[in-house]
């Protein structure tokens, strides 16, 4: 919070600061109580986890929701398609710093990153193909509220070749960026 | 763990079946999923934010979200809570005001601007404001800005909250609570969507 904010205007894959609108706690007060809500203990350099971690067993089990999510790719949805769930979610829900993050890894692991910047740019109605397609459109029926998924969306990701525990992939994913986004929409602010 | 799976329950998955099979799969989720929902209903400490809090706000939030067996679920909850009973009308009341349609709100002013679309601006009514109490009122009118326009967020919304009487880390947990809720309430509307089309295409071969 040392640094004036400068809030980006527009989504992109650039690498973005997160600033809170209320105390984080000083690394300095941590304990192990803390540490283990933390996960990573690299984690207590980030001021957004040292803030979510005022409350470190509620943090703890969403840290550990979200790893599983995403990084657990023994079997499933590709990485890649994880991410852009992520990313069309944060895209559609408004959060440009979720959206930096998860576009990032989607370019990465995808190697696609024209399309995920179409995404960006154009949003959650760019053409980006069949499969990336049906899994945007099922993000955005998810994160409508009232919820808009229905069984059309499930038909769509099947036609686009994904079988039912890479349909549940993309509903844990997207559904638990309806999470992510709130938390980093509400508590502070990205800065360029 | 002793106490039956949420999700499962909610989303009505049978041991056995295939979505459980499938769940299994990503067992760390699932059991954080879960520990996720106790840390915030059966907190270690509730000091600042009360149980009664958090059943008023999880009913009212899944309640926006239109009706289903979660919201049934938490208001369900908020009426066997201590002095939960009396609150359910108001909730009631104040769920059939929020109801909207979302996404909707502003971005930073620049090229995303033409994106801006107006909506709802909750207010508690002014009549039930007395009986809920400033601490709930002003949670209540920040949680339904959570549910459906997270991105007109606001540094200026931390005060009005600080100034309602709720702690730094009060914001956080009530934050993690609604936050978690939108996450909750669409995993199980996802997976109960996926079982009914497959019980479907069963009861057609």
């Amino acid at each position: 919070m040392s640094s004036a904010v400068n809030p980006p205007v527009a989504f992109t894959q650039d690498e973005l600061d997160w600033v809170s609108w209320i105390d984080p706690l000083p690394e300095a007060e941590l304990t192990e109580r803390h540490y283990a809500g933390l996960v990573d203990r690299s984690r207590a350099k980030s001021e957004y986890f040292r803030l979510l971690v005022r409350d470190p067993e509620v943090l703890e089990a969403r840290t550990k929701t979200d790893k599983d999510i995403f990084y657990n790719v023994a079997d499933g949805l590709p990485r890649a398609e994880r991410e852009l769930a992520a990313a069309a979610t944060s895209r559609y829900n408004g959060c440009i710093y979720c959206a930096s993050v998860h576009a990032r890894f989607a370019s990465t692991y995808s190697k696609r990153r024209d399309d995920v910047q179409r995404l960006l740019d154009a949003g959650i109605k760019a053409d980006l193909g069949e499969r990336w397609n049906a899994v945007v459109k099922a993000s955005v029926a998810l994160a409508a509220t009232p919820i808009a998924f229905g069984p059309d969306n499930i038909e769509e990701l099947r036609r686009a070749g994904l079988d039912d525990a890479e349909i549940v992939d993309v509903i844990n994913g997207a559904s638990f960026f309806n999470w992510a986004n709130r938390l980093m929409l509400s508590l502070g602010e990205p800065s360029t | 763990m002793s106490t039956q799976d949420i999700i499962d329950t909610l989303a009505g998955i049978e041991p056995g079946s295939v979505l459980d099979a499938i769940r299994a799969r990503r067992l760390q989720a699932r059991e954080n999923a879960q520990k996720s929902y106790l840390s915030l209903f059966e907190p270690i400490d509730a000091s600042d934010v009360s149980l009664l809090e958090r059943a008023a706000v999880a009913a009212f939030v899944t309640g926006l979200h239109g009706e289903s067996p979660v919201a049934a679920f938490y208001r369900e909850k908020l009426a066997a809570s201590a002095g939960g009973a009396a609150l359910l009308e108001l909730i009631d009341a104040e769920i059939a005001r929020g109801k909207t349609s979302g996404p909707y709100g502003s971005y930073p002013a620049g090229p995303l601007s033409v994106e801006n679309t107006a909506g709802l601006i909750y207010r508690v009514s002014a009549a039930s404001k007395p009986s809920l109490g400033a601490r709930l009122a002003a949670v209540l009118e920040h949680a339904h800005l959570l549910v459906f326009r997270p991105r007109d967020a606001a540094a200026a919304d931390m005060n009005v909250l600080l100034d309602a009487g709720w702690s730094t880390t009060g914001i956080v947990t009530f934050s993690q609570l609604v936050a978690f809720l939108a996450f909750q309430v669409r995993v199980v509307s996802g997976l109960r969507t996926l079982a009914a089309v497959n019980a479907h295409k069963e009861a057609a071969s």
